[in-house]
């Protein structure tokens, strides 16, 4: 039986990106680096909480950090990880020009690649938030958890995350120079504006809508309620919200920027091969 | 009448000027050395100066980690020099990132593109060659870590009170020495890297900007972490340079600010040495073990 051209380019783009990303050592440093990572990053923000509380981990505003710095790697993890599969096979293997001509769909494959990032941050998240449940008393109770909620708001936030990788696969192919910088840089902007670790209350009032035009606003949002329920209501950003309203701006702001992103990577890729860029190479 | 090979002796003529020629002069010893120096650090001062969107990055990226963790000490009412903390550290990361990215990696990149064999054959000194980086990857950062001080300390209305210019001229500058000096004994060790070398560098961000206390004073972890952090330079010399630049900065020192500069004064010493007499010892196994064009991903 023959498989659908989409479901085959995604597969084999999720294995071929697992190996690349698995394959560079042994297991035991794999995991090592897989852990200590996420692990030290989560660690800046605890003790910098810790230094200006007091070591008072009761409050609100803990799990709100904690929960929202976790959750944040699979930003970074799944829009580099789509976006990064284009340098690593133009720059690196010198083999995106054969994808081109290989019966595959490339942006099914590209979202493919980004598989194996969504795995090792899934890894991460969860390590992360384990450890803050373990040693820091993060308030998470597996009985009070709306799991419904969690993972309906888990599998838009993950697909709409892929489709933003997506549209900086797309700027990334008509590029040259900091081409590897361009998914950093977005997730690094959008920590800022997402309310990722303090409220958006905290912006200047200037800027604080370009918080509220971001899905990812509303995905981690809806994550903490998820998970920790009312203490991630007690800050007054989206309080006036339900889970519902918030469930519903989320789901039409990624479908909104799912649209753009696939208008943008075909209008990039058209442009890509018309300037002969897919199987350039900058050593830049 | 003229020689049917006029037009040649005129050229042999003018080769042999050419040799005679003040900059023709073929350097040895110290000269060679020198110019090896300048010769390396010429493209990380200059080049890099040329591309500007590379300067806009290079502050840019560290710019968005400050932003954000400001806001975390907004948002938890943190006293204002917390704020100047931040700043600091954001400013420093750039030397760290300097370090992994510049030093560190880049004889394994250099291996990668096929310059390293060239580098090992051409009759200057690979020492020369690695304090070029060290010096043109230390003045070229420096103007970044200037750019996110100022731009940080103007969006956030940060202050400073420098008690003593002369303290604080030697941290820094000994803090870099000693820093630069660890780079190239890193550069040294990355050459037997393969494809880990990149997550090598990567692994290495976030856990020294937790251990060396770059967004917090190092004082709050505990003692042996923080005398443990204190290996990597920078965790010293942003210690003491706290102390010396904020007006309750010595409320938050691991050491005094003395004792810091005389550790970082012995690094200094130790980091460079090694890193020459571990650049000699890695390039024999490297050429040894056939690793000098090896190229594995």
């Amino acid at each position: 039986m023959q498989t659908s051209t989409s479901w085959r380019s995604f597969r084999m783009a999720a294995w071929l990106g697992w190996l690349i990303e698995s394959n560079w050592t042994d297991p035991f440093l794999f995991a090592v680096y897989s852990i200590v990572k996420p692990l030290s990053g989560a660690a800046i923000l605890v003790i910098m909480y810790g230094i200006i509380s007091g070591g008072n981990f009761n409050t609100p505003l803990f799990p709100y950090i904690y929960l929202g710095n976790a959750f944040y790697i699979y930003v970074g993890a799944v829009m580099t990880g789509v976006s990064w599969a284009v340098v690593d096979d133009r720059e690196h293997y010198k083999t995106l020009k054969y994808m081109y001509i290989a019966p595959i769909y490339i942006p099914v494959y590209l979202l493919g690649r980004g598989v194996a990032r969504f795995i090792t941050g899934s890894i991460a998240v969860f390590i992360t938030i384990i450890a803050g449940v373990l040693f820091l008393k993060v308030p998470l109770h597996f009985a009070d958890i709306n799991w419904g909620l969690f993972l309906v708001t888990l599998i838009v936030g993950v697909v709409m995350l892929a489709m933003l990788g997506l549209l900086l696969a797309g700027v990334t192919l008509t590029v040259a120079r900091h081409e590897g910088f361009i998914g950093e840089a977005t997730a690094g902007a959008l920590y800022i504006f997402s309310g990722a670790v303090f409220p958006l209350d905290v912006l200047p009032e200037w800027i604080r809508p370009v918080g509220y035009f971001m899905p990812t606003t509303y995905w981690l949002e809806l994550l903490r309620r998820s998970l920790v329920g009312n203490v991630a209501q007690a800050f007054p950003t989206l309080a006036n919200f339900t889970n519902m309203e918030i469930l519903g701006i989320l789901l039409g702001l990624s479908i909104f920027f799912g649209v753009v992103s696939v208008y943008v990577f075909r209008w990039c890729d058209s442009r890509a091969r018309e300037l002969g860029l897919i199987d350039r190479t900058t050593n830049y | 009448m003229k020689p049917s090979n006029a037009r040649f002796i005129s050229q042999e003529g003018e080769i042999n000027l050419a040799v005679q020629k003040k900059y023709s002069r073929k350097d040895t010893g110290w000269r060679l050395f020198l110019k090896t120096i300048i010769a390396r650090a010429y493209p990380r001062i200059i080049g890099q100066q040329r591309e500007i969107s590379w300067l806009l990055f290079d502050v840019v990226m560290p710019m968005l980690a400050v932003i954000a963790y400001v806001f975390v000490y907004r948002a938890l009412n943190a006293p204002e020099e917390y704020i100047g903390f931040v700043v600091m550290g954001g400013a420093m990361t750039a030397f760290w990132m300097n370090i992994l990215w510049s030093m560190s990696s880049q004889l394994y990149w250099e291996k990668e593109q096929g310059n390293l064999a060239l580098y090992i054959m051409a009759p200057n000194s690979m020492m020369a060659i690695l304090l070029g980086m060290a010096l043109g990857g230390m003045l070229a950062t420096a103007t970044r870590a200037i750019a996110v001080t100022l731009l940080g300390s103007f969006m956030f209305g940060v202050t400073y009170e420098v008690t003593s210019y002369l303290q604080l001229f030697s941290v820094f500058m000994l803090a870099m020495v000693a820093l630069y000096g660890m780079g190239m004994m890193m550069a040294s060790a990355f050459l037997l890297f393969g494809r880990e070398a990149w997550h090598m560098a990567n692994l290495a961000q976030e856990p020294i900007f937790l251990a060396s206390g770059f967004y917090f004073p190092i004082k709050s972890l505990p003692f042996w972490v923080a005398a443990g952090a204190s290996i990597i330079p920078l965790t010293l010399g942003m210690d003491a340079m706290r102390q010396l630049i904020f007006p309750t900065g010595f409320q938050f020192g691991f050491m005094t600010v003395g004792l810091e500069i005389t550790i970082l004064a012995v690094m200094s010493v130790v980091f460079v040495v090694t890193a020459k007499y571990l650049l000699a010892y890695v390039e024999k196994i490297a050429v040894r073990e056939g690793r000098v064009t090896e190229s594995r991903r």
